[in-house]
């Protein structure tokens, strides 16, 4: 189970990193549209298309990364205050009943939409726009890589109430809402 | 189960505060809430079971939504600029200009945080740089602690109201208006409390002229070089500071022009807008031979980081928003909010209230993708133009980064605030720490200030301007007596919802539709 668990967990790192790529394929396929649109006075539709594409992209796959690190922005006005344990024991709630429900809901329902657009080859209504379902499929996959974060996080949780893990990183106050990652 | 089904949206907006609570990640406890609730009404009749077939449709509109986009743009750019060298040079140069002065280095700080506001929508580059260059140096001439943590905090957060701001964009993008428009009438509020800080720290230095001394002669020097005709008797700049202040002033001044100018003359999207700052910041680290591999890595995964956390919130407050809609919530909450005495008045009142209190607990995110569409509908349907009410609500908001003990431009000075005592290396002398106590208190008087801007803004809307139109925005007024004539039974189905309005692609107009069906199926 553990092993599984840093299986998932370097799985995560991994896309996160390379997705974070894409931020810069963004940023200049944007700027590049903008100059190209002053300059010639046309645009590419599959150009612009593409900025939404690379960003859905980079948003939903770094989801699971962004589990691992703890930089989803809590509340922690209360469980601050808790003991570690109880901390750890809410963790495991909210992954159970919280996260992977939400998991379950958004890729058994996104997924016959992906495949339906697969099927039939949908096109952007935009002239010149890009084939819909890469970006699509994006939904499901990215979810399902925050469900197997979830997952592992699961596992470390119950690992250190069973006493065979040491503490999770980052579970209660500061170590969360690391300020550096915020605007 | 009648009682459960008449009071769904209470129950739904109860059960959501006890699920941020509990300290799971606010995105999902957000779904779950959402997705709970949906369940439910499902199981007992209530709402249809196709209900939560929108929900993909829904995150697909999130997906391709061209004014999110803006956000990751901001984002690296502002953190490409934190290490780019560019606020060094300016602290530095604009600190030697107007140190000589008492209170200089207090309007310097100020100064500079209002030119890399303008320049980027992120607070953390601005209170990181000024923290780790000016606060060393106000310490070094004996500035008052508070004062100078306070004047940093809130400077740094002047980037949430001066445009380009990322708070603006999320507001424009929940209250359904042009982020051109909300730039356009942030401009004037956002330089006045800009000068109501400048007034401040002009107060303190005739009131308590011990706590912002000006720079001693021996330390107007020019980084490494002394300014030659520094002298003891009296101090003017000379041409090579002149230049120096123009050549500092260049790369700010193009971005700004870059990003804002682009966006105002109509050239630019904000978005278009945002990546040629982001292109513009890259080029400034660069020049200023910044720039490495590893900067460029950090940047983009820390965009990449927030860009998650933040739609991930939004995509939450989706499946919650799906399940509150169809329960009838958001006229619950404008019954609520409209049967408030005082009309328009009180509505303002409360609402700036609420969101003062829950900003102490909440940042803006939070606040803009939970609190705001609850506001809008309600907003809208007592005649409040939606632009004015959406800057409001940002200078109200950027107190929650100035709010003791969460605000977060506190935390980003609190990691960059010497902790332990030092020898300070120019003057040899032991230098205490800076606690979090003297932080938050210097905080607390830029809160009132922002507070005081909250109350100009309310009684002269037309400080905030709007395209081409000087006239007042809103006359709180005539909505008032247009409130009383209708006699409290106000229409409630006017603009009930900010998202209707554009039909540019199928997925949305298939989105819409079926919300349209679902609203009109008989429940």
């Amino acid at each position: 189970m553990i092993g599984l668990s840093r299986l998932i967990d370097g799985l995560s790192a991994a896309v996160g990193r390379w997705v974070s790529w894409l931020v810069l394929a963004s940023v200049l396929v944007s700027a590049g549209n903008a100059v190209v649109r002053k300059i010639s006075d046309n645009s590419s539709n599959a150009l612009l298309e593409a900025q939404w594409y690379l960003f859905a992209a980079v948003f939903l796959l770094a989801s699971g990364r962004t589990l691992l690190t703890q930089d989803h922005v809590r509340i922690d006005v209360l469980s601050s205050r808790f003991s570690r344990r109880t901390q750890v024991w809410i963790e495991v709630f909210g992954l159970v009943f919280f996260l992977l429900p939400l998991v379950v809901v958004v890729v058994t329902l996104s997924w016959p939409l992906v495949a339906g657009a697969f099927v039939s080859g949908e096109v952007s209504s935009n002239a010149g726009g890009l084939v819909r379902w890469p970006v699509m499929a994006m939904l499901p996959l990215g979810f399902g890589l925050l469900g197997l974060q979830g997952l592992s996080e699961l596992i470390k949780c119950v690992g250190y109430l069973r006493g065979v893990l040491p503490e999770p990183s980052g579970i209660r106050g500061q170590g969360t809402r690391n300020p550096k990652a915020k605007p | 189960m009648e009682l459960l089904a008449a009071n769904m949206a209470p129950l739904m907006f109860a059960s959501l505060v006890v699920f941020l609570l509990v300290g799971f990640p606010v995105a999902f406890s957000l779904g779950a809430c959402g997705l709970f609730f949906s369940l439910v009404g499902i199981e007992i009749g209530l709402l249809p079971a196709s209900l939560m077939q929108a929900l993909p449709l829904r995150i697909f509109g999130i997906m391709q939504n061209d004014t999110l986009l803006a956000i990751p743009f901001f984002t690296f750019m502002g953190l490409i600029l934190e290490r780019s060298g560019m606020a060094e040079e300016l602290l530095d140069t604009i600190g030697q200009l107007f140190g000589p002065v008492r209170g200089g280095l207090a309007y310097a700080v100020i100064f500079v945080g209002a030119m890399l506001a303008a320049t980027t929508g992120v607070v953390a580059a601005s209170v990181i740089s000024m923290g780790l260059i000016s606060l060393p140096i106000m310490l070094r001439y004996g500035y008052d602690r508070r004062l100078a943590a306070g004047v940093i905090a809130a400077s740094g957060t002047l980037a949430q109201i001066i445009p380009p701001s990322l708070v603006l964009i999320v507001l424009a993008d929940q209250l359904g208006q042009s982020v051109g428009d909300l730039y356009q009438g942030a401009l004037v509020p956002s330089l006045l409390l800009t000068g109501l800080y400048v007034v401040y720290v002009a107060v303190v230095s005739i009131v308590r002229p011990q706590w912002v001394p000006a720079l001693p002669p021996e330390a107007r020097t020019f980084g490494r070089s002394p300014v030659r005709d520094a002298s003891a008797a009296g101090w003017r700049p000379g041409i090579a500071v002149l230049w120096r202040v123009a050549r500092v002033m260049v790369p700010p001044l193009v971005l700004i022009f870059l990003v804002l100018g682009t966006i105002f003359l109509g050239i630019a999207t904000p978005t278009e807008g945002g990546a040629m700052g982001a292109v513009g910041a890259l080029i400034i680290a660069v020049i200023n031979r910044r720039f490495s591999l590893d900067l460029l890595r950090q940047a983009m995964e820390s965009t990449a980081r927030l860009s998650c956390f933040v739609m991930f919130i939004l995509i939450g407050s989706t499946v919650f928003s799906l399940a509150f809609q169809s329960v009838d919530g958001p006229k619950w909450v404008e019954h609520l909010l409209t049967s408030l005495p005082g009309g328009v008045l009180g509505f303002l009142i409360v609402v700036n209230a609420m969101i003062f209190f829950l900003a102490f607990f909440l940042d803006f995110f939070e606040l803009a993708f939970i609190v705001v569409p609850l506001l809008a509908p309600v907003a809208a349907a007592l005649g409040i133009d939606l632009v004015w009410f959406g800057v409001l609500l940002a200078v109200n908001m950027q107190t929650s980064f100035m709010h003791p003990p969460f605000g977060f431009a506190l935390f980003y000075l609190r990691s960059v605030a010497p902790e332990i005592e030092y020898e300070d290396s120019v003057t040899g002398k032991k230098i205490a720490p800076v606690t979090i106590g003297q932080i938050y208190r210097g905080a607390i008087p830029f809160v009132l200030i922002q507070l005081v801007m909250v109350a100009l803004i309310i009684s002269f809307p037309g400080v905030v301007s709007r395209g081409g139109d000087t006239a007042p925005t809103v006359d709180a007024d005539a909505a008032l007596r247009q409130m009383q004539i209708e006699s409290g039974s106000n229409a409630a189905d006017a603009g009930s919802e900010p998202h209707t309005t554009e039909v540019d692609d199928p997925m949305k107009a298939m989105q819409q539709s079926i919300d349209a069906d679902r609203q009109n199926a008989p429940k």
